[in-house]
């Protein structure tokens, strides 16, 4: 079969001067604002940005499809030989599926619950006739075999909710390449997986991309993913291009100061400092939730006073659990957590107010950690109120001085915490540990919800606190990158126990542990041949 | 066994155990009347042995739970007591058995009902889905505009209003709906066509509404942005990929609705002056005839439960991650 | 203004800024683009509460005075007419303003207290109280309410104090699902737990982090709950169950003068007379409704629906 319309090297896709409108708040927004693109048969071009630099707009855009809501105000897609911003529905609905293809972030809600997999797979073929069922089947199985699908001729008879989160969104490919499109659009595929799965999916993504010679646009805001994946890489930023270079040249050699500031967070790094005197360490503890299964066993973490120690784990490993047993908010069922050569009480309504105070807790998502319902000023003022019983001008005055350590000026002092951009929100959060004056703040994946810029100046903000007051930090997260920029030591966790603690340079270095050696290797690095060294590797 | 047997057998268990406590409530209800009720029903005259032996019948010197166990048995096999009316101080009893009272008026009832139902249902689907998918066109909006007026009507205006203009004004239909047991199929179709009409108005703005919303809620979902960009018609989207998913919200809003219609038959059938068990209750209300008063709201809380089951039922039986568990 | 050198900081600066911007001013800028079904709304609301409220200065006659001329027409000494046994109409309208709103009113405040209060202590509390409050509303509302509140009302009498009981108590089902889902979504937040990390008690807790963030559902639902309230003790004086006369009352005075429709070709202002009362309940719930449906959508932006 051949749905091939042209040879490598064509232009399968151009975009000119697009531009497209958003309506929120009651009025129109700008998102897209003039980008051109041009797309050759069998190229991949990875699109990266932060949140709001309309990537996934533009995405779709090259389908000619906006989300309810959107307009394409001017501009063209010339998707081989046709305007597909001037097309009637028909003329798009006969591209989509069958030869512009569509992968979505979230494959569990983008599959439908009532219908089996094999059935959506093979749907965009059968819905223009392309082949008939039997063919249409037989090649869909053909591709699960080499998305390395387990069970690839009976996987296909499962329903989404059958199968796990990796497994779905290869299956997602696998709908994506049925009718063999020229071209398909990656939207953050990976972006909802655990590095160990990532590397899997992408590996299959890549080698299928490659074996059919598909073009492809990937988007993400992940710049080693984008390096293994893109032959070329476009820069956007608020709806504008920044710059466009293969592969290689952009990240030899990035033009703009923007692009070479997501690349920076990547190159901060903490030279560990060791330390024997502990402050807080968890002692042989179990713990579940509600008496059901177990999900910490025997943990054991020492904390040294004014060092951060990161946690490293996937979902599921424990990480966030330990920080619960510490808080007090899950007693563990065995073991006990020390704090200051005392131990403290395992439940949190037994605590004083002074152990409260010298324990602080940073979330992931300021966004909930905040209440939307006060100000700033009220948010940061609570705990000095509380614990120090500031009040009037004193407590005003100490405001204003935590909004400088947090390097806010002092217009945030009555806003409202939905007037505040991401970045300044987790500062605000970072604000009111501190108002407490603690010895111990515990941060939970307090990064990952960011962009890469703004994780970078939450970093060196933690870190000249913590150089500035000896603050002890215990940091959970996911990210390696993250680890390196923060951590003097490293435990790593996985399903519920602790597999190593130690310096960050001994567990960085072999030999490592079978988890720990898995974990790393897993980690995209910005080398653009990582990935295919990896391959070969095993 | 398939696991969602169990599930279905679980909430048929729940239903029957929440029967239980609506019936012990409603049982519970003459626990609340003041001593000296008997003695107000059968008259200041009458004698110690009437009210006596009216005691003994109502079983009042036997403990309550006695009571209970006897009145739930009788009413499992079809027996719902006697009626307070028609008792005399003399101890003569001309009272009538409640299930006569009742049954020919809950069949005048399930056929009004059924008549709004039969009408309503499928418009206010129909309504609903278009204004759904039409979404926000000027059809959606005056349909909105219209039924959120609607449902801010009482009963009774509506109902008045189309007496006003269709009985009185312009003398098509009755106002009165007096049917009976003879009463021919035909007739009591035009008898029961205002009645059911203001039953129809008020059912298919609150259904036409919580329809929309349903669909809305699952046009959103990203499964069906992603049959879209497969390239599939507008009519493949809607019947392939949201119609497997709509049966339970649909069932939902449907069951919802007819409990609703249970309740707003009651005003409907004293304005029209319909033999119905909407009616016999507001008599007996006036009247406090707790027997009768008790098996009507029986009848109506057991309707409710029905339909609430039902709906959760489909629900069940249409949710694939039941159906095909891991 | 006299600053003194002494108090002035930029805090009390922003402290003025703060001043500017009070939910009055926000209400402001929201009634400028409010549509004009909201504006509809808040006008027949402030109306009616005008009426109810100056009841007794309004009405041209007594709420229960009994004239000679029973059925009179419309026009004259009467507005509309008297009724069956010569009350004046419009007065009994202008008092039944006030005594079908006060009792709807009381009714919904009582429910809200009711509903609310154990709505948010399952919510915090959680476990076994949860449960047992949240399956004990299950039963309750597994009985239709107005069926309910006719049994009822059958053992206990029809007064006023029994109906707002009843009603208040039936209603608070409700209530309570509402503010005990709504109040779940705020708990399981990350600010609560903060709050309860830092040693907060739960009283403040429950005022400071979950009462503020609850509010907005909570308006809208006493929107509603009161034209359901109101509808529903219309409904139930309608069906000679529930405000007595002789409190004059709108749902009691359709069905006092009901019969007066099938005159329509004869005299068209004496069928109106029941379609008075009858619109003034219809004309309340509607505007309430349009107010409603405005609050919702400046509150949750884009929610299209509930």
């Amino acid at each position: 079969m051949s749905t091939k319309h042209g040879k490598k090297g064509d232009i399968l896709l151009e975009m000119k001067d697009i531009r497209i409108d958003g309506f929120s708040d009651e009025r129109w927004h700008k998102i897209i604002k003039g980008i051109d693109l041009t797309l050759h048969r069998g190229e991949v071009m990875g699109l990266i940005g932060e949140s709001g630099a309309g990537k996934s707009t533009l995405g779709l855009a090259s389908m000619g499809f906006t989300k309810p809501g959107c307009k394409i105000t001017s501009g063209s897609v010339v998707f081989d030989g046709k305007d597909l911003v001037t097309a009637s529905e028909d003329e798009k609905r006969s591209l989509w599926g069958t030869r512009i293809a569509y992968v979505a972030q979230s494959a569990a809600a983008s599959f439908n619950p009532a219908h089996r997999l094999l059935n959506q797979t093979v749907e965009a073929s059968l819905n223009q006739n392309l082949q008939s069922r039997d063919l249409a089947e037989a090649d869909a199985r053909d591709l699960y075999k080499q998305l390395q699908l387990p069970e690839p001729e009976n996987i296909g008879d499962r329903y989404p909710h059958q199968v796990s989160g990796g497994q779905l969104q290869r299956m997602m490919t696998a709908m994506a390449m049925s009718p063999r499109p020229d071209l398909i659009i990656f939207d953050e595929p990976t972006t909802a997986l655990d590095v160990t799965t990532q590397v899997e999916v992408l590996v299959a993504m890549r080698s299928i991309v490659e074996k059919f010679n598909t073009a492809a646009l990937y988007i993400t805001h992940d710049l080693a993913v984008v390096a293994q994946m893109a032959d070329v890489i476009k820069v956007l930023r608020y709806g504008k291009e920044v710059e466009e270079a293969d592969t290689r040249k952009m990240l030899k050699s990035p033009k703009e100061e923007y692009t070479k500031s997501l690349w920076s967070v990547r190159a901060l790094e903490k030279a560990e400092a060791p330390s024997d005197d502990i402050i807080l360490s968890i002692n042989n503890v179990d713990a579940a939730y509600n008496g059901s299964l177990k999900v910490l066993h025997d943990v054991n973490i020492k904390i040294p006073r004014g060092r951060t120690v990161a946690v490293v784990g996937e979902s599921g490993s424990g990480k966030s659990t330990t920080a619960r047993v510490i808080t007090g908010l899950l007693p563990p069922m065995v073991g006990n957590v020390e704090f200051n050569d005392g131990a403290l009480p395992a439940e949190l309504k037994d605590r004083t107010k002074d152990q409260l105070q010298r324990i602080q807790m940073i979330y992931q998502s300021a966004d909930t950690a905040m209440n939307p319902r006060q100000t700033i000023a009220e948010i940061i003022g609570r705990p000095l109120e509380f614990y120090h019983g500031l009040s009037g001008l004193q407590k005003q005055e100490r405001i204003l001085e935590l909004l400088k350590m947090i390097e806010l000026d002092e217009s945030f002092y009555d806003r409202f915490p939905s007037e505040l951009s991401g970045g300044q929100k987790q500062r605000v959060c970072i604000a009111r540990a501190l108002a407490a004056d603690p010895e111990i703040i515990i941060c939970d994946e307090v990064t990952s919800a960011l962009d890469q810029i703004v994780q970078e100046g939450i970093l060196k903000l933690l870190l000249n606190l913590q150089k500035e007051y000896n603050i002890t930090y215990l940091f959970i997260t996911h990210d390696i990158a993250v680890v390196n920029a923060i951590s003097d030591e490293i435990v790593v966790m996985y399903q519920g126990a602790v597999i190593e603690q130690g310096l960050k340079s001994e567990i960085m270095s072999p030999p490592h542990p079978e988890y720990t050696q898995l974990l790393l290797n897993s980690v995209p690095e910005m080398d653009p041949d990582w990935l295919t060294k990896l391959v070969k590797s095993r | 066994m398939h696991p969602i047997l169990g599930t279905i057998i679980q909430r048929l268990l729940l239903g029957l155990v929440t029967l239980f406590f609506v019936s012990l409530i409603i049982f519970s209800s003459v626990e609340f009347l003041p001593g000296d009720f008997t003695q107000a029903i059968l008259g200041q005259a009458a004698t110690e042995d009437t009210v006596a032996a009216f005691r003994a019948e109502l079983g009042l010197d036997k403990p309550a739970y006695i009571r209970y166990f006897d009145w739930i048995g009788a009413v499992a096999q079809g027996d719902l007591g006697y009626s307070f009316s028609g008792r005399s101080a003399s101890g003569v009893d001309r009272s009538r058995a409640v299930v006569d009272l009742v049954a020919p008026r809950l069949g005048n009832t399930l056929f009004l009902a059924g008549m709004a139902a039969i009408v309503s249902v499928p418009l206010a689907l129909v309504l609903g889905i278009t204004a759904a998918l039409y979404r926000n066109s000027f059809y959606d909006r005056s349909v909105n505009a219209v039924t959120l007026t609607t449902i801010s009507f009482p009963e009774f205006f509506l109902a008045y209003l189309l007496i006003l203009f269709f009985a009185s004004l312009w003398p098509v239909f009755p106002s009165l709906a007096n049917v009976n047991a003879e009463t021919e199929l035909i007739d009591r179709i035009y008898k029961c066509i205002l009645p059911a009409l203001t039953l129809t108005l008020v059912i298919v703005a609150h259904m036409m509404r919580m329809t929309r919303a349903a669909i809305i809620n699952l046009l959103a979902s990203p499964y069906i942005e992603m049959s879209q960009l497969k390239g599939l018609s507008k009519a493949k989207v809607i019947m392939r990929h949201a119609l497997p998913n709509a049966w339970a919200p649909i069932a939902t809003v449907i069951a919802f609705n007819l409990a609703y219609l249970v309740v707003g038959v009651v005003v409907v059938e004293v304005v029209f002056v319909y033999p119905g068990i909407g009616q016999l209750m507001v008599d007996a209300v006036t009247t406090r005839d707790i027997p009768v008063v008790q098996a009507c709201a029986l009848i109506f809380a057991t309707t409710y439960i029905l339909l609430n089951l039902t709906a959760d039922i489909i629900g069940i039986v249409t949710n694939p991650r039941l159906l095909h568990p891991r | 203004m006299t600053d003194t050198p002494q108090a002035y900081s930029a805090a009390a600066e922003i402290g003025q800024i703060r001043e500017r911007r009070t939910w009055i001013q926000i209400a402001k800028i929201e009634l400028k683009k409010a549509p004009y079904s909201a504006w509809f709304g808040l006008i027949v609301i402030a109306i009616y509460l005008f009426v109810a409220i100056f009841a007794p200065l309004l009405a041209p006659h007594g709420e229960a005075e009994i004239f000679p001329a029973s059925f009179a027409p419309w026009g004259g000494d009467f507005v509309f007419g008297t009724d069956q046994i010569g009350r004046d109409i419009f007065s009994r309208l202008i008092y039944g303003a006030r005594n079908t709103i006060g009792i709807a009113l009381a009714t919904t405040l009582l429910s809200f207290a009711i509903g609310g209060s154990l709505g948010l202590i399952a919510a915090i509390s959680g476990g076994w109280l949860d449960q047992l409050l949240s399956r004990f509303v299950d039963v309750l509302m597994a009985i239709p309410g107005l069926i309910f509140a006719l049994m009822l009302l059958t053992i206990f009498g029809s007064s006023i104090l029994s109906l707002i009981m009843i009603i208040a108590v039936l209603d608070s089902t409700r209530v309570f699902r509402l503010t005990r889902s709504v109040s779940v979504s705020v708990v399981v937040m990350d600010y609560v737990e903060a709050a309860k990390l830092r040693g907060e008690k739960l009283g403040w807790i429950m005022r400071r982090e979950i009462l503020p963030n609850i509010m907005p559902p909570l308006i809208a639902e006493f929107g509603l709950r009161f034209s359901f309230v109101f509808l529903t003790i219309a409904a139930l004086s309608f069906l000679g169950l529930g405000i007595q006369p002789p409190t004059a009352d709108w749902g009691s005075m359709v069905r006092d003068n009901a019969s007066m429709i099938q005159f329509a070709k004869y005299d068209l202002t004496a069928a109106l007379t029941p379609m008075i009362p009858a619109g003034a309940i219809a004309l309340l719930t509607v505007a309430v409704n349009f107010v409603v449906d405005w609050f919702l959508h400046i509150t949750s932006g884009l929610n299209d629906e509930h």
